[in-house]
């Protein structure tokens, strides 16, 4: 087993825990898109898909089956290679970032000690800002390559709107971080599961409120679902695509969701910490497997958070979006992240 | 072979190739992409180092963000590669001998350096590359270098707000 002085027992480890968080991820995508008909429809006070299978549970396989069998159409015009590279380059990134989120502590199985954490990396939380501005290029070269002006203006939009909101997003996050004083979101989560340490949103209300608005941002969600707006923009930058490079679109922004939830719960949250009680009494794998339905739940809690404001706010006129994120985001932003560290140099005496 | 230097030859190649496709492409959005490619081999190659924040802020930086902002300039503009006016063929050949001399001279420099020749590059050791260590350099040993570099940022914001204002 010293092939490539690898050690090729931890590489399987880790890829079926890849396997598993992707499909895993996957899955509840799939039923976030049901659920957010359903919530619209309760919201809008009427019943939402409810034939196929019972209560409608069904109704997701039925959409992606419908995507999947619906005839695939590139434009004449359109370039090649780009226009099926960028619905490809959107689902990845999405689902790249999941790497480096703590689903839980670990487990022991086999007499291994197995993190379920992808990659505890020294960068943490940077990666996922790299791995987010990567996720712009698929709008961008899906908008382009689809040779029509009213993708490109979409996709401009979508680009300019993610950069904009992308900066106010990390001055937020680095007033947590300097509270934390470790990129690496095991290290935040575990200083918020410590016995008697409270949980992020206690010293940082402000931050989580500009990093949650920046993060509807770039998940492109309403208010902020400018780059899909129906009524300027046809459908958006998605509007030449069919059957499931339309569907990936449409896929990675719940993906997207899901993980930006899950960044969230961890740097905000306590992560998969559940409050008032010590994990460390019980035995590793009974808490390892409360501490994935501890995070399951804030993940899910968010994702009802994001439906409701979709449901309950009109959409943004261009300039006040642009207004919104350079001028109250990053002043607020810049304010908090000055008063938290004046309070820690306070502290520190 | 051992993984470390698989992994360096593929990202090495990679980045040669992109980078020679990043000239070759007629289509601006293409060379566009490919430079994209090329940093992320280069990102590659820094976290072979060891490097991890210089790797990651690479890829967020300039293939974030910078790049972002060519392909916005370049899409807005339309260049078509049927629409590039043709170049004479002394500026190709200028173009030509100038890169050549610069090769040359970047060749002979390396060569001629004592403490390279005969070495292999340091792969996974040192520790100056992560965030901490080298937060800790910045703000100690270079922190007026460091200072003066970030104002002079902050001018060509400013500037770039001046400009940008109507009247």
């Amino acid at each position: 087993m010293t092939l490539l002085a690898l050690d090729w027992i931890l590489m399987l480890e880790k890829l079926i825990l890849i396997a598993i968080i992707v499909f895993a991820s996957l899955g509840i995508a799939l039923y976030t898109t049901f659920s957010e008909r359903k919530v619209a429809a309760v919201l809008q006070d009427r019943p939402g898909p409810n034939r196929a299978g019972p209560m409608g549970l069904l109704q997701p396989l039925a959409d992606g089956l419908k995507l999947i069998m619906k005839e695939e159409i590139i434009p004449n015009s359109a370039s090649k290679g780009l226009f099926i590279l960028g619905p490809a380059m959107a689902m990845t990134a999405a689902l790249m970032t999941c790497a480096v989120i703590p689903w839980s502590s670990s487990v022991e199985l086999f007499g291994r000690k197995i993190d379920l954490q992808i990659a505890d990396i020294n960068i943490g939380i940077l990666y996922v800002f790299g791995v987010v501005s990567m996720g712009v290029y698929g709008i961008m070269i899906g908008g382009w390559a689809s040779n029509n002006k009213f993708s490109l203006m979409a996709a401009l939009r979508g680009a300019s709107q993610a950069i904009s909101y992308e900066l106010a997003m990390g001055l937020a996050l680095i007033a947590v971080l300097m509270i934390s004083g470790s990129l690496s979101l095991k290290t935040i989560v575990d200083q918020q599961m410590a016995p008697g340490a409270w949980w992020n949103i206690v010293y940082q209300p402000l931050g989580f409120i500009l990093f949650f608005i920046c993060a509807m941002a770039e998940c492109n969600r309403t208010p902020f679902d400018l780059p899909e707006a129906e009524n300027e923009l046809n459908m958006g930058y998605h509007q030449e695509y069919s059957s499931m490079k339309l569907g990936f679109y449409l896929f990675a922004e719940y993906v997207n969701m899901i993980m930006s939830s899950a960044v969230m719960a961890s740097l905000y949250f306590g992560g998969y910490d559940v409050p008032f009680l010590d994990e460390s009494t019980l035995a590793p794998n009974i808490a390892a497997i409360i501490g994935v339905l501890s995070l399951l739940t804030k993940i899910v809690i968010f994702l009802f958070l994001f439906m409701w404001i979709r449901w309950t706010i009109p959409r943004f006129r261009y300039d006040q979006l642009m207004n919104l994120g350079w001028k109250s985001l990053i002043p607020l932003a810049l304010v908090n992240m000055l008063a938290t560290g004046a309070v820690i140099l306070w502290q520190q005496g | 072979m051992d993984t470390i230097q698989i992994l360096f030859f593929s990202l090495s190649a990679l980045a040669i190739f992109s980078a020679i496709m990043v000239l070759v492409s007629k289509n601006p959005v293409h060379s566009v992409l490919w430079l994209i490619a090329v940093f992320f081999a280069i990102s590659g190659h820094y976290i072979l180092l060891n490097a991890q924040f210089l790797a990651i802020v690479n890829l967020i930086v300039y293939a974030g963000a910078i790049m972002v902002l060519f392909l916005f300039v370049i899409m807005l503009m339309n260049l078509n590669s049927e629409g590039e006016p043709r170049k004479n063929w002394w500026m190709k050949l200028a173009g030509v001998v100038s890169g050549g001399c610069f090769l040359v001279v970047l060749v002979s420099l390396v060569k001629q350096a004592t403490e390279l020749s005969g070495k292999a590059a340091l792969m996974k050791t040192g520790d100056i590359g992560l965030i901490k260590n080298l937060g800790k350099a910045l703000f100690s040993d270079f922190v007026v270098p460091f200072e003066i570099s970030s104002v002079l940022f902050l001018s060509a914001m400013v500037g770039a707000v001046v400009i940008g204002k109507k009247d």
